[in-house]
C-alpha cells in the first residue's frame, strides 16, 4: 500500500476502540438523564406514590379493607407485602422506560441509533451499553423509590420491614439488569406506533401477574381439582421472581426460596440478553 | 487481490446485494474502485441502489456475493476494524435529539476514543469552520434542514475518517444550503478527503465529482470523469421542440433533416433531440425551418448543453429526474 494511504489503517486495536465506544455510550446516556433529572424522578415516584397513596393510606382511612386478616394488622401485612412489590414494579417500568421505549423510537423515528451503530465497536455493545445505562437508571429509581413505599401510611399502618443487605444488594442490580434486558427485547420488537399494544399485552399482565400485591406462596390457594393453577402459570412471569426476591430482601414475610429466585433471574437475564442482543442485530443490519 | 491498485482506498469486487423476497438484486455485480483523495460520486435514479451499496461499505447491509475492501480492510470480515477509519452521513438525519448541538460533536469525539479535554476543544473548532459556533448550546431541534445537515458532516469528520461516505447530502436543501454544503465538501477535498458521495443530481455529480459511476438497477453503466463521460455520447447539444401535431412524426422528421442527430425522444410536451457538433452551425434555425417545412408549428425551442443528464437519456432512454 503507498504511503498516502496509510491514513486508511486502522490506529487502535478492536478491544481498546470497543472499551472508549462503551465508555462515550453510557456517559450519553447519564448524561442525558441529568439532563432530565427532575422528569426522571416524577416519572419514577408518580405511580409508587399513587399505589401506596391509595392502598395504604387512603384505603385504611375510610375502612375500606384490604389484607385479609382485616384491622390494622390485616392493613399492616398488606403494607409489608406491598413495599417490596412497589420496588420491583418500579425496577420493571425502569426497564421498560429507559430501554423499550427510547430504543423503539430510536429504530423507528429519530433515526438516532443509525449513527451509533457506526460507533468503533461491536454492534452487540451499542445495545449492551444501553442496558447498562438502563440498569443504573433502574438502581437509582429502586432507591428513590423505597423510602417513600416505607413511609406514605395511614396511622396505625405499618409495613414490617427488615433489610436483608446482602439480598438487596445483589438482587437489585440483577433484577435491573433482567428488566433491561427485557426492555431490550420489547424495544427491538414493537414499533414506536405498538407501544400501546406492548404495554396493554406484555406490561400489564406482567404487572398484575407479577406479585406486586400479593404473595406467590399464597398463591397456593386458587386451585382447580387440587392443582394450584395460578401459583404454577405465574412462573413464567421474571417480576415473580423480583417480587419474591425484594421480599425476602426487605421484610420477614413468607417468600418463594432464594435458591429458586436467583438462578431463575440470571436465567431470563441470559434469555432476554440473548434474544435482544438477536433482535438488535436484525434490525440494524440488512 | 486484497488492496487492489495501488492508492486505492475503497475496492469492490462483483459486490451484490438481493435483499430478501426481492425478485431483482438491489445492486448487481459491483466492481469498482476509489483512489486516495478522489471524491467519487454515484449517479442514479431513486432505487439505483446507491444506498444500499453505501451500506454494503459501511458495514449496515450484508451482501449478498462478491467483497469490498476499505484501506484494504475485507468490510465484511472485520466491520469493527473498517468502522475506524470510515464516516456516514446518511439520507436521514441521525442527529442525537436528546443533546446539543456541541454535545453531538463531544460526544462522537469520545465514541472514538478521543480524550475529553482534546473532544471538547475539536467540536469548538468544528462549530467554527461550520459556521455553527453561535448554535453551539442549542436544541438540535432548532437547527434548519441546511444547519442539521453541516452538523453531520462536521461530526462525520471529526475522527478524520479515511473514506468520508455521503449519501444524497443535498437531497431536500434549498439552493442556498446546497452551494455552502458543496463549499465545504470543496474545502474537504482540498484537504485531501476521499469522498464517496451519491447523488441523483446530475448537476451536483457534473461539478463536484472527479469521477462518476452512473448506477441503474444495480448495475454500472458507465464510469469515467464528467467531462469524458459527456463527451463519449457523442453528442454535445440538446434540442427541446414543443409544436402541434404528432411528436412522434415531428421527431421522426427532425431525425431525418438534421444532421448529426443522434438519439431522439418523447417527452411529454415535444420532442429532445441530442445533436453533434450541433453548437457550431446555426442548429436552432435549422430546426425551425425544418419543422415548419414539415407542416410544425413550432410553440417553443431551446437549445442547451449536453450533461450528464444527456449521458444518462442516451444510457438508459429515460430521464433522471431531479
Ligand atoms: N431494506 C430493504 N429491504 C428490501 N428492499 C430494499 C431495502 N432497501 C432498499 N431496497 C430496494 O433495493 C433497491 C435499491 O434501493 P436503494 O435504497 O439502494 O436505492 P437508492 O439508489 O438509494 O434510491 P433513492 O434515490 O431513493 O435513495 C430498491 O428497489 C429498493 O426498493
Ligand atoms: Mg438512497
Amino acid at each position: 500500500m503507498s504511503s498516502a494511504a496509510i491514513t486508511a489503517r486502522p490506529t487502535r486495536s478492536v478491544f481498546a476502540a470497543s472499551r472508549s465506544a462503551l465508555g462515550a455510550l453510557v456517559k450519553r446516556d447519564l448524561l442525558v438523564l441529568r439532563k432530565h433529572a427532575g422528569e426522571f424522578a416524577a416519572r419514577t415516584i408518580m405511580q409508587p406514590l399513587l399505589l401506596v397513596f391509595v392502598f395504604l393510606y387512603v384505603f385504611p382511612s375510610i375502612g375500606q379493607g384490604v389484607g385479609g386478616g382485616g384491622g390494622k394488622a390485616g392493613e399492616s401485612d398488606f403494607a409489608t407485602v406491598l413495599v417490596p412489590g412497589v420496588v420491583a414494579i418500579t425496577i420493571m417500568f425502569q426497564g421498560i422506560q429507559s430501554v423499550a421505549i427510547q430504543l423503539s423510537q430510536e429504530f423507528g423515528y429519530t433515526r438516532e441509533i443509525e449513527d451509533r451503530v457506526q460507533a468503533p465497536c461491536p454492534l452487540w455493545l451499542v445495545a449492551v451499553a444501553r442496558v447498562l445505562s438502563g440498569a443504573a437508571q433502574g438502581m437509582i429509581s429502586a432507591i428513590l423509590v423505597f423510602p417513600i413505599a416505607a413511609v406514605v401510611h395511614a396511622p396505625g399502618v405499618e409495613a414490617h420491614l427488615s433489610v436483608h443487605w446482602w439480598v438487596v444488594v445483589t438482587l437489585i442490580p440483577l433484577a435491573c439488569l433482567a428488566m433491561t434486558s427485557l426492555g431490550l427485547v420489547l424495544g427491538t420488537t414493537f414499533e414506536p406506533r405498538n407501544i400501546g399494544l406492548m404495554f396493554g399485552f406484555v406490561v400489564l399482565p406482567l404487572v398484575f401477574l407479577g406479585g406486586t400485591y400479593y404473595q406467590w406462596t399464597k398463591l397456593s390457594a386458587i386451585q382447580v381439582g387440587g392443582f394450584p393453577w395460578l401459583q404454577t402459570l405465574v412462573l413464567v412471569n421474571p417480576l415473580i421472581y423480583i417480587a419474591e426476591g425484594m421480599r425476602a430482601g426487605l421484610t420477614e414475610a413468607s417468600h418463594m426460596h432464594l435458591y429458586v429466585v436467583y438462578p431463575v433471574l440470571i436465567g431470563f437475564c441470559v434469555l432476554f440478553l440473548s434474544l435482544g442482543l438477536r433482535n438488535f442485530r436484525r434490525r440494524v443490519l440488512s | 487481490m486484497v488492496v487492489g491498485e495501488l492508492g486505492e482506498v475503497i475496492r469492490t469486487a462483483g459486490l451484490t446485494k438481493v435483499y430478501p423476497k426481492a425478485d431483482a438484486p438491489a445492486v448487481d455485480g459491483l466492481d469498482l474502485g476509489v483512489r486516495q483523495g478522489e471524491l467519487f460520486g454515484l449517479l442514479g435514479p431513486n432505487g439505483a441502489g446507491k444506498t444500499t451499496t453505501v451500506g454494503m461499505l459501511t458495514t449496515r447491509v450484508v451482501p449478498t456475493a462478491g467483497a469490498a475492501w476499505i484501506g484494504g480492510i475485507d468490510v465484511v470480515a472485520r466491520p469493527t476494524l473498517v468502522k475506524q477509519v470510515i464516516a456516514v452521513v446518511s439520507q436521514q438525519n441521525t442527529l442525537d435529539r436528546s443533546l446539543t448541538v456541541r454535545e453531538n460533536l463531544y460526544f462522537h469525539g469520545l465514541l472514538f476514543g478521543v480524550p475529553a479535554r482534546q473532544a471538547r476543544r475539536t467540536a469548538d473548532e468544528l462549530l467554527e469552520r461550520f459556521h455553527l459556533a453561535k448554535w453551539a448550546d442549542a436544541s438540535v431541534f432548532a437547527l434548519s434542514g441546511g444547519m442539521a445537515q453541516r452538523l453531520m458532516v462536521a461530526r462525520a469528520i471529526y475522527h478524520r475518517p479515511a473514506v468520508l461516505f455521503l449519501d444524497e447530502p443535498t437531497a431536500g436543501l434549498d439552493p442556498q444550503s446546497r452551494l455552502a454544503l458543496w463549499e465545504i465538501l470543496g474545502e474537504l477535498i482540498a484537504d485531501g478527503q476521499t469522498i464517496l458521495l451519491t447523488t441523483h443530481n446530475m448537476e451536483e455529480a457534473d461539478q463536484l465529482c472527479d469521477r462518476v459511476a452512473i448506477l441503474d438497477h444495480g448495475r454500472v453503466l458507465a464510469l469515467d470523469t464528467p467531462a469524458a463521460l459527456k463527451q463519449g455520447v457523442g453528442a454535445d447539444t440538446v434540442v427541446s421542440v414543443q409544436a402541434d401535431g404528432d411528436p412522434a412524426a415531428l421527431a421522426e422528421l427532425l431525425t431525418r433533416e438534421i444532421t448529426g442527430v443522434t438519439q431522439s425522444r418523447l417527452t411529454g410536451a415535444g420532442v429532445e433531440l441530442q445533436v453533434k457538433g450541433g453548437g457550431a452551425n446555426r442548429l436552432l434555425p435549422r430546426v425551425l425551418s425544418a419543422a415548419e417545412a414539415g407542416g410544425f408549428a413550432v410553440a417553443d425551442l431551446s437549445v442547451a448543453e449536453a450533461t450528464l443528464e444527456t449521458v444518462f437519456i442516451s444510457l438508459t432512454g429515460k430521464e433522471l429526474r431531479d
